[in-house]
């Protein structure tokens, strides 16, 4: 089933959230697609909890506040989020609108799309090593979907965070796990290195300093991972390697949408910010014109002008009667509408 | 203030530093090949780069916050850096560094 809104925006971050609001005052629906299972973006994900100094009128609010008060501030529009879902593929149909496609099977009309994407889709950050691109989900996972896989398996995890205690404490009940990390202290939440700790104790897992150097292919279904700390090189024969390093951020499948870019960004006008195809727009740290400066608040006024744009191209044939929120009746009618 | 950085190719390039300044900042505006892409908050480990021998000990230590996003930097060593918790001072004139792989 495919569902229909006005507007598509790419990504939850705080401009992606704004724009909403300047939308909903044209009267133009939208829907927000973000790979993050909740909205926020680096705001949220990065930085939720490190103060904000340069948004207008805020003497200081965090990433997290930031988030919540722009979800509560277009509360009034009825936005629906796709979360934990990035667009893989992007079609326009005949009558000119756009078909978006996105990893969980999702298709979704719409007049436009608005890409707020900033530095791009979170994605596990992966090893650097040239030409183990091949060995990914045959002996490299970087994300955990079937546990079965890995029964009975010797398995290397790699990592201080969250991901690899937890997995380590996890896997440890199925299949022989050796843990490696570059140091002795975790930044794993105190219980899951003091249950790491025990079962170490107990020989129930290896515990190991050192990094990854390199991996060979054993080509019998093994990859020998060369690892390395200060004083020698250890090698080990697995069958998987699950290294958790944490996110990073990818521009991802837009890349390939034939936008002209620069630098890999989205090269915009700075009258509608509007990209090299028609209809599509970006917006906040995704794009990039003379002067551009990556700040929140050019994103924000970004998405005003944007909506200036996709209003053009949702209503044809009205007339864009340009309101205050502050004199407009009808306007006050929609913003307390909750 | 001059900075010595050595780039991935091992090219080598003087840049002007001020006090006020990480020295994340002053390398990424001279367009150099670091992504830096948390923006200097220290939450991303996109940053790193290795500090010359006898400059590393005129560096204030890391910080729990730094060492925990080292942990997801690759090739870690013990000059090891995020460029953008070091802050620029007129004692760090003449600093030596290298950009770390990716």
């Amino acid at each position: 089933m495919i569902e229909k809104t006005d507007v598509i925006i790419i990504g939850a971050g705080p401009v992606g959230l704004f724009s909403i609001f300047e939308l909903g005052l044209l009267n133009i629906s939208c829907h927000v697609i973000d790979n993050l299972d909740r909205p926020g973006g680096q705001c949220a994900e990065l930085y939720p909890e490190k103060p904000i100094y340069d948004i207008p009128s805020r003497i200081t609010i965090t990433g997290q506040e930031l988030t919540d008060d722009l979800l509560a501030q277009v509360k009034p529009f009825k936005p629906v989020f796709h979360l934990g879902q990035q667009v893989d593929k992007i079609t326009k149909l005949d009558s000119n609108d756009w078909i978006v496609e996105t990893s969980m099977n999702k298709s979704i009309q719409a007049r436009c799309i608005v890409i707020a994407a900033g530095a791009g889709s979170f994605v596990p950050r992966k090893i650097p090593l040239k030409n183990i691109g091949y060995l990914e989900e045959k002996n490299i996972i970087y994300a955990v979907r079937n546990k079965s896989l890995l029964e009975g398996k010797e398995l290397l995890i790699v990592g201080g965070g969250d991901s690899a205690l937890d997995w380590t404490i996890e896997l440890s009940k199925i299949a022989k796990v050796t843990l490696m990390h570059r140091r002795k202290e975790f930044k794993a939440a105190p219980d899951s290195v003091c249950k790491m700790l025990e079962l170490e104790n107990e020989k129930k897992i290896n515990f190991l300093i050192g990094q990854i150097d390199n991996i060979e292919d054993l080509n019998n279904g093994k990859i020998k991972v060369i690892t390395k700390n200060d004083e020698k090189n250890i090698e080990l024969e697995v069958d998987f390697l699950l290294p958790f390093f944490g996110l990073k951020m990818e521009i991802g499948p837009i890349a390939n949408w034939g936008l002209k870019l620069d630098k890999n960004l989205i090269k915009v006008d700075t009258e509608k910010f509007e990209t090299s195809e028609p209809s599509i727009f970006a917006i906040g740290d995704i794009n990039t014109y003379p002067g551009k400066l990556k700040l929140i608040l050019s994103g924000f006024h970004e998405a005003a002008l944007m909506a200036q744009g996709c209003f053009k191209y949702c209503f044809p044939d009205k007339k864009n009667i340009f309101r205050y929120t502050t004199s407009s009746k009808d306007l006050q009618k929609k913003l307390t509408s909750i | 203030m001059k900075i010595k950085v050595t780039n991935r190719d091992g090219k080598k390039v003087i840049l002007e530093g001020d006090s006020n300044s990480t020295l994340m900042e002053i390398i990424r505006d001279e367009g150099l090949d670091i992504e830096a892409a948390c923006g200097g908050c220290c939450a991303c480990a996109t940053c790193h780069v290795y500090i010359g021998d006898k400059w590393f000990q005129k560096i204030p230590p890391r910080n729990d916050e730094e060492e925990s996003m080292l942990d997801q930097a690759f090739n870690v060593k013990n000059n090891s850096r995020l460029s953008c918790q070091i802050n620029l001072s007129e004692e760090l004139d003449g600093l030596e560094l290298e950009l770390a792989p990716e």
